[in-house]
């Protein structure tokens, strides 16, 4: 149980970043260094965060922050929890380095999957925390692996023949529990002491740990910059993103949802969407309702509890 | 907000920058529409305006929280998070 | 006391590797320098050296593990051929610009397609304008020596830049030879510590890897021209000291015969030797022929090379590479470039390309390239600016 007013208000992501106004992104990072517990190095792979928190000559950054390119977060991260395990074993280095992984869904769902993949199955210790805003959004908004059905993307507009993205979001989390690693979970920023536990969670642990959190993104979803935190609620109130733990392998339902509000409520305040709904594509709407369903289900039987 | 720009002699190679959050050199707050005002009579210190705001631009006092507009973007994530409704946004005059 | 072993290209770079004291090894396995990463592997997991093997799952992620490893101070190796450099090539512009001391192996290989595992120079000539320092060895000693001292080179303050050693797949990988090896003590003593200049230690922390734009972006490519530079006295200096304790005696190229020479071939890597051998049976018919051998390719060794010419009337340049729709292929540019640079640019000069995914070269052509050398310094006529050796037409 963390409580706010114990949190530091040292700012280890500070301000003077360029992330757009009310970005939840900049919100996940500050919250993500409130938890950490030091020392600690952040691989940022390539993407908004990156780019908009570390124009030269200036950085947001008060931890030793690393960027490499976009694909390779979880590699960077492996060496470098590989070299000081190396250093400290030969007696040129006696602090443990708490090594964090920060990218977006590009970063993880599509490009950088390999590299993460590997670097779970060689079981580093590290943690990865993959913010999710569910689309290409620092260069223009176009689909990734991470983008819900229907969504309206640049990459994949809203047609007149096709409306939105056809296909359905990938399971982050279920690709990483298979790799049998440490702990992994989902998160909201909304739900800050969820979120700021788990940060703690998966730092602790020895080995591999993975949080995926939703990153609500005013430019790209569409939205009023103020309703950032909103949308991050009602992605969980609407079981659009449940949020659960997977710890060794036993499944956990961190927030339960007895009464979820229909999912629409999320979809409309949401520019991305507004397309849907247009009477002759209501059925996408009921398409992304089943998956929010079945979806559900599927993880509340894992976590046993009954949906 | 102008810099001195050094030249490939004097930068530190590799572009490694030696200066922790030196982007608190860079004011953000000319970016701002809307304007938090926080009525702190109204304040309840709970801190979710300090714990959601993407910028560090809410500033804990002991009582109360205040705005730092050298950096607040005027995204109005507080106004809304607020529980009671004490922080309003208001048109940025300049 | 040093001692004589048979090993082979990748073996003798392995032996070195084990020597150097690296703390990190990241590599992936790929024909003909399988043997190299199985070696260190076997290595660690015997206890013999105190390193971290990552065995990654690409060439990408092993040398973005590299770049991370070598961020925190670490004695960083990797190394690979033809496809796994290929992958890589995004990151080696990471790793140089950077300024990542990192020293990878490379057993040279043909690039696909067609796909093909035996020896040329595409990989690493697709890659010569990385920002990486290159050497060429002729043979295992050479790659065994150079990886020893390319670790000092690359982690000099002056430099800062990743290094790779070339060994040509096959023909040197596989082939075993007498090499003379360093007692360990003695590389401990040649080779201290690494010292690194600026570390991700959390307690000093700093940001690595930022957004330079159009205002920066050029000044920092700026700063790397001039640390391969300052590169060229770093290894003489190297070279220097690696004799003292040796015997043995490296420079930025090696000449063999050029004294007086009418004509020489270049050539890097092993094709050099045969060159040398073929060279030998040319001078004691009278023929005063010569071959250069650019041990380091970049930086390009282009005074020592003017030096080297000397009063040579013509040169034939050897290249184990194709530059698809260029003037002249990589290193003969290079040639001709630093001849022009230097006013020597009436030195008659053609292009040979040779020996594309491993096809021989024999001696028996490079005697009718050396001949054909001495009929252009004869006439002054170059008849062919650019020929292809032992192609079927």
């Amino acid at each position: 149980m963390v409580r706010l007013n114990e949190l530091p208000v040292e700012e280890l992501f500070t301000s003077g970043h360029r992330l757009c106004a009310g970005c939840g992104a900049g919100t996940i990072m500050r919250m993500t260094l409130k938890a950490a517990r030091g020392p600690t190095v952040v691989v940022n792979a390539t993407g908004c965060v990156e780019v908009a928190s570390t124009i030269y000559p200036y950085t947001s950054w008060k931890v030793s922050w690393v960027h490499v390119a976009f694909e390779n977060a979880a590699a960077v991260a492996s060496g470098i929890e590989a070299a000081y395990k190396a250093l400290r074993r030969k007696g040129l280095w006696d602090k443990h380095v708490d090594v964090i992984a920060i990218a977006g869904d590009g970063g993880t769902f599509d490009i950088g999957i390999q590299a993460l993949s590997g670097a779970l199955e060689r079981g580093h210790d590290f943690l990865y925390i993959c913010y999710d805003n569910e689309a290409y959004m620092n260069t223009g908004i176009q689909r990734s692996g991470a983008t819900p059905h229907g969504a309206a993307t640049t990459t994949s507009p809203a047609g007149r023949r096709i409306p939105g993205k056809p296909e359905f979001k990938k399971d982050l989390i279920g690709i990483c529990a298979a790799h049998g690693i440490e702990y992994a979970a989902t998160a909201s920023p909304a739900y800050w002491n969820d979120y700021i536990t788990k940060v703690q969670r998966g730092l602790e642990v020895e080995g591999p740990a993975v949080i995926h959190v939703f990153s609500p993104c005013p430019l790209g979803m569409r939205f009023d910059s103020s309703k950032s935190m909103e949308v991050a609620r009602l992605a969980v109130q609407t079981r659009y993103w449940p949020v659960y733990e997977v710890e060794k392998g036993k499944y956990k339902l961190n927030i339960k949802v007895p009464q979820p509000k229909p999912l629409v409520d999320f979809l409309k305040i949401q520019g991305r969407f507004s397309h849907l709904f247009q009477p002759e594509f209501q059925h996408e709407i009921e398409a992304l309702q089943r998956w929010v369903d079945e979806n559900w289900s599927r993880i509340a039987s894992l976590c046993g509890e009954t949906a | 907000m102008s810099e001195i720009k050094l030249g490939w002699k004097s930068l530190p190679i590799g572009g490694v920058l030696l200066e922790p959050g030196s982007a608190m050199k860079y004011k953000t707050g000319d970016w701002r529409a809307f304007k938090p005002i926080i009525d702190q009579k109204r304040c309840i210190n709970c801190l979710l305006c300090w714990i959601y705001c993407p910028d560090s631009a809410i500033i804990r006092l002991e009582k109360f929280v205040d705005v730092n507009y050298d950096y607040c973007k005027g995204c109005g994530v507080c106004a809304n998070e607020c529980p009671v409704k004490c922080i309003i946004m208001v048109e940025e005059k300049r | 006391m040093a001692k004589v072993i048979g090993l082979t290209g990748n073996e003798a770079i392995a032996y070195a590797v084990k020597q150097c004291d690296v703390d990190v090894i990241a590599a992936y396995p790929i024909t003909p320098q399988t043997i190299m990463v199985e070696l260190l592997s076997e290595y660690v997991y015997n206890g013999e050296i105190n390193a971290e093997f990552v065995c990654v799952e690409s060439e990408h992620s092993a040398l973005s593990a590299c770049v991370g490893a070598s961020l925190t101070g670490a004695r960083v190796f990797t190394a690979t051929a033809s496809q796994g450099l290929a992958l890589m090539h995004e990151m080696l512009y990471v790793a140089s610009g950077l300024r990542c001391p990192i020293v990878m192996g490379v057993a040279n290989r043909a690039l696909s397609a067609p796909l093909n595992i035996h020896g040329d120079h595409s990989d690493m000539m697709g890659s010569r304008d990385c920002g990486w320092m290159q050497v060429y060895a002729e043979n295992a000693q050479e790659a065994y020596d150079w990886i020893i001292q390319s670790f000092k080179i690359a982690e000099d303050c002056r430099v800062l830049l990743p290094i790779s050693v070339n060994i040509d797949g096959f023909i040197l990988s596989h082939s075993m030879e007498r090499v003379e090896v360093l007692e360990d003590e003695d590389v401990s003593r040649f080779l201290p510590p690494r010292k690194p200049v600026i570390t991700i230690d959390p307690a000093k922390p700093i940001t690595v890897g930022a957004l330079c734009l159009p205002d920066y972006y050029f000044e920092m490519k700026r700063q790397q021209v001039h640390a391969l530079n300052e590169s060229y006295n770093v290894i003489r200096e190297v070279n220097r000291d690696f004799e003292s304790f040796t015997g043995r005696k490296y420079d930025l190229l090696e000449t063999y015969e050029m004294s007086d020479a009418d004509v020489a071939i270049i050539s890097l890597g092993s094709t050099a030797g045969t060159a040398k051998a073929v060279a030998r049976d040319l001078r004691s018919e009278g023929k005063k022929v010569g071959v250069i051998k650019p041990w380091v390719y970049r930086p390009f060794p282009e005074e020592d090379l003017i030096k080297a010419v000397g009063d040579a009337e013509a040169l034939a340049v050897l290249d184990r590479a194709c530059s698809f729709g260029a003037p002249f292929n990589a290193l003969c540019s290079d040639v001709v470039a630093a001849l022009y640079r230097y006013g020597k640019s009436s030195v008659k000069v053609f292009n040979c390309v040779y020996g594309l995914g491993g096809r021989d070269i024999t001696p028996t052509d490079i005697r009718a390239i050396f001949n054909e050398a001495l009929e252009v310094a004869k006439t002054g006529i170059v008849k062919e600016q650019l020929e292809f050796i032992g192609v079927r037409e």
